[in-house]
């Protein structure tokens, strides 16, 4: 019997469906190891896990809740990873968002609602976007790897953010800790009841999705696009334009990401201060290659695994597992998932040798 | 005497393709065998299995009157064959020596060059390969890399030696010196299997012509008892005309002119070499010569790809130098670029979406933002009924279309729109018989109908056919510009190689 390895020249949407899947269960019995490894019943656990994510009304608000600013910069990557643009800074682009908008709310604190949230949404996508130009002008000028720039630009953001909170942004009422004033009832985002979904924000996003998806399968700019990540040599050949493309690109990408940058400060904090992010724009990335870079997927794998990040919050409170072992589950998910790609592209048979007689 | 006998081999590429069915075959002992077919009709899947790269599903291999089992090149090696493959594997930055030394297990562990040095040299001589074995790799000419790999496989013991569409990158001259060391080694009792596709060829030097057709032998023939005609026949299926119908047309005014035209290449080199020639309406020049002397950098000024360091592009009587690629398109020319895969296609997109590629930006494909979805689905069904593009569907990914379909797309996209003028860049290479002969009537069919048109091309029986006047480029130099019937073959391949021939041979053109 012989194992043959013969690349898969179709891959047909169902194949993909199916493959995702598949590889992602294959996390299940690594994390399996990992709780039987602190001693704690598996089963018992994602019994935990998945009731504190989506097993009450409250649970299901939260995990709605956290899986927004998920969706908004995960739906900015597709579209860069989608080009080969690889774009790790969507944290530092959601920081931005969230101080250009903060900015905006404490400056014109007494405008009304109407008025003050649709600038600051405004003021927080060019904040985004500013942040991923600068990587992105880097590349098209210097060939500058876009990779160490857009991550090295996240902490520059984290700086500048907590520069701001304990320097000239610091609120006089806020008991020494580093955080601006809260945020005029005007800059606050409206929720749905009780709960902590500030709905203009998941409204924003979803419309964002399908905006991108009618952007890549229906306009012009798509097909460039298209047409650029499928074989730039082409592209430059019928004459489409690169460095356009590419800031063209990077201002969605970055812009969607600070518009989550202003959901969290408007819907959730009320105010700008560190860890406002909780590393969603670093979680974003796993989240835009499980939802294979495409953006009505995304939204559901965003909820997904925003469900993971709540779910997981239970482990540490029933069981006392460390943190860091979200961080793990992160990580062998992701890896179970690209261990996939490898079946996408290929495909395995096994074959019974004709051996001649010799 | 039979050294190898191929029997009932079949193999199949899932999903559905069978590129071998059944084949039978038998090779003699110092023969040239001449493998004729189309392109995909299974030549070099052939071959491959006889060197061991694919197992057969079905059938056996004999040699010498055994069943033996190849199952790797190493394996096939050991029973004396030996194969030149298309794309030459050096490393160039070696000499001659070192790299038929490279894994060859004879040699001694210590000074292993000089144990082989004369053995090397022995087997370089007794078969009229010359080579100057102490030089490097990249020093060489293609012909002379190719006598390097022959003396490889000869020196690893091969007794029959499978050489894959050899000619495709050689001069006349080294063509015709190629053949004589077949003569050669066939005197020396070697055997050679000729992969080829070009009936001429066969005619000159095969003993036997095996011709395949989609997977299947047609007919195992004495080369001496058949005729390029029937040949032909058997190769494509049905009768061939070997002259297209060129009708005589007065050309008219300049499409594109360029001055004293320099270009560096991408070691930044100067590559052209104040290149200056015009082309007319209703006229096809040909640029002659081997690849590499400064085609590339002409094609890619001309299409907007590469800066000219100095001259200019004249198109239509305006200047065009160093304009946009998508500029000089709109200015009217296509391109039929030379690498198919690389840059005429996006393969992993739709035929539909390939045939869109150039057009997308204008109406009535789009509007000032969104694609016309049902026009251009409407538009690429057009195309495909019209070029007879074969493919399951418009939505088929164009990868999946073979090469003969690639370029027929291409065409069709480049020539929608009543071009200017035609940039075709090695338009059938590699293609079969038909696909060639249909792409030469469409170059022709736009020739008529006034554009002009750019031919770049190394095969020489393409650029007679079809073009009206022949320049040669050599070394980023136009060596000589000919009216195309008053040119001859063995002057232009001599200036394709650099030399000048002697001035009574000369008949200069006047245009």
């Amino acid at each position: 019997m012989k194992l043959k390895i013969e690349d898969r020249l179709v891959v047909t949407r169902q194949q993909t469906i199916i493959i995702s899947i598949m590889s992602s269960l294959l996390s299940i019995p690594l994390i399996t190891i990992i709780f039987l490894s602190y001693g704690v019943n598996p089963i018992l656990a994602y019994q935990k896990m998945f009731y504190g994510a989506f097993g009450s009304a409250y649970s299901i608000s939260e995990t709605l809740t956290k899986s927004i600013p998920l969706m908004l910069c995960s739906l900015g990557l597709t579209i860069t990873y989608k080009t080969a643009i690889w774009n790790i800074g969507a944290e530092g682009q959601l920081l931005m968002g969230a101080i250009f908008s903060s900015g905006i709310a404490l400056s014109f604190s007494n405008w009304p609602a109407y008025l003050l949230l649709p600038t600051m949404f405004v003021f927080g996508f060019v904040g985004g976007a500013i942040w991923s130009l600068i990587p992105a002008i880097l590349k098209i000028k210097f060939q500058t790897n876009e990779v160490i720039s857009t991550l090295m630009m996240n902490y520059i953001a984290m700086k500048i953010l907590e520069y701001l909170v304990y320097g000239p942004w610091r609120g006089k009422e806020e008991w020494g800790f580093p955080f601006t004033e809260k945020f005029s009832s005007s800059a606050q985002l409206p929720t749905i009841g009780a709960t902590r979904i500030h709905y203009p924000t998941l409204i924003i996003a979803i419309v964002a999705a399908v905006g991108i998806y009618v952007l890549i399968n229906r306009t012009k700019l798509g097909f460039e696009i298209r047409t650029l990540s499928k074989n730039p040599e082409a592209a430059k050949y019928v004459g489409i334009n690169y460095a356009k493309i590419v800031l063209l690109i990077m201002i969605i990408s970055g812009g969607l990401a600070g518009l989550a940058g202003v959901g969290e400060v408007a819907g959730i904090q009320h105010r700008l201060k560190p860890n406002i992010s909780h590393g969603y724009g670093f979680t974003a990335i796993i989240v835009a290659w499980l939802g294979r870079l495409h953006p009505l997927s995304t939204i559901l794998v965003s909820i997904l695994y925003s469900g993971l990040l709540v779910g997981g919050e239970m482990l540490q409170i029933v069981f006392g597992l460390p943190i860091g072992i979200i961080e793990i589950f992160n990580g062998v998910i992701l890896f179970s998932m690209l261990s996939g790609d490898f079946f996408l592209r290929n495909k395995i048979s096994f074959e019974i040798s004709s051996k001649a007689e010799r | 005497m039979k050294i190898i006998e191929v029997q009932s081999i079949s193999k199949k590429f899932p999903p559905s393709t069978k590129a071998l069915d059944d084949v039978n075959l038998s090779i003699h002992k110092s023969e040239i065998h001449c493998l004729l077919g189309e392109n995909g009709a299974g030549k070099t899947t052939l071959m491959n299995i006889l060197f061991g790269i694919f197992q057969p599903d079905e059938g056996r291999i004999l040699i010498d009157g055994k069943v033996v089992t190849i199952d790797s090149p190493k394996a096939a090696i050991k029973y004396g064959l030996g194969m030149v493959h298309q794309n030459f594997q050096f490393i160039e930055k070696h000499s001659v020596l070192e790299n038929i030394a490279l894994g060859m297990s004879s040699a001694s562990f210590l000074f292993p060059l000089r144990s082989i040095r004369k053995k090397i040299e022995e087997l370089s001589d007794r078969n009229d390969l010359h080579v100057n074995i102490d030089a490097k790799i990249w020093q060489l000419s293609a012909g002379e890399k190719q006598r390097v790999e022959i003396v490889k496989a000869l020196s690893r013991n091969a007794r029959v030696l499978i050489l894959d569409e050899p000619t495709s990158i050689l001069t006349p001259q080294e063509i015709k010196g190629l053949f004589q060391v077949f003569k050669k080694m066939t005197s020396e009792s070697y055997t050679i299997i000729f992969i080829t596709h070009k009936l001429d060829e066969v005619m000159s030097v095969g003993d036997r012509v095996s011709v395949l057709r989609k997977g299947k032998l047609v007919k195992t023939v004495e080369v001496s008892k058949t005729t390029k005609k029937e040949l032909a026949k058997m190769m494509v299926g049905y009768e061939l005309l070997f002259h297209l119908n060129k009708s005589i047309i007065d050309p008219g005014k300049v499409v594109l002119e360029t001055k004293d035209l320099c270009a560096l290449d991408d070691r930044g080199l100067l590559a052209l070499k104040n290149v200056s020639f015009h082309v007319r309406q209703n006229e096809i020049l040909g640029i002659a010569g081997i690849a590499g002397n400064g085609q590339k950098e002409l094609i890619e000024v001309l299409t907007g790809s590469r800066k000219a360091t100095k001259g200019n592009v004249i198109i239509l009587g305006k200047e065009a130098t160093n304009h946009s690629a998508r500029k000089i398109a709109d200015a009217g020319v296509a391109h039929i670029p030379e690498d198919r895969m690389r840059i005429g296609i996006v393969s992993d997109m739709s035929v539909c979406d390939n045939l869109i590629l150039r057009d997308y930006r204008k109406p009535p494909f789009s509007t000032r933002f969104f694609l016309e979805q049902n026009y251009i689905n409407k538009h690429a069904s057009n195309l495909i009924d019209k070029y007879n593009i074969f493919t399951p569907s418009i939505d088929t990914p164009a990868k999946l279309l073979s090469g003969g379909n690639i370029q027929r797309l291409i065409l069709a996209r480049e020539l929608y729109g009543k071009p200017r003028l035609i940039i075709a860049s090695h338009p059938t290479y590699g293609l079969d018989v038909a696909a060639t002969e249909q792409i030469r009537q469409l170059l022709l069919k736009q020739r008529g109908e006034g554009a002009a048109i750019l031919l770049i091309s190394e095969n020489l029986e393409e650029i007679f056919s079809i073009s009206d006047r022949v320049a040669v480029l050599f070394e980023g130099s136009i060596m000589k510009t000919f009216q195309t019937e008053k040119a001859n073959l063995e002057e232009i391949g001599m200036l394709m190689a650099g030399t000048t021939p002697k001035k009574e041979l000369i008949v200069e053109a006047k245009n």
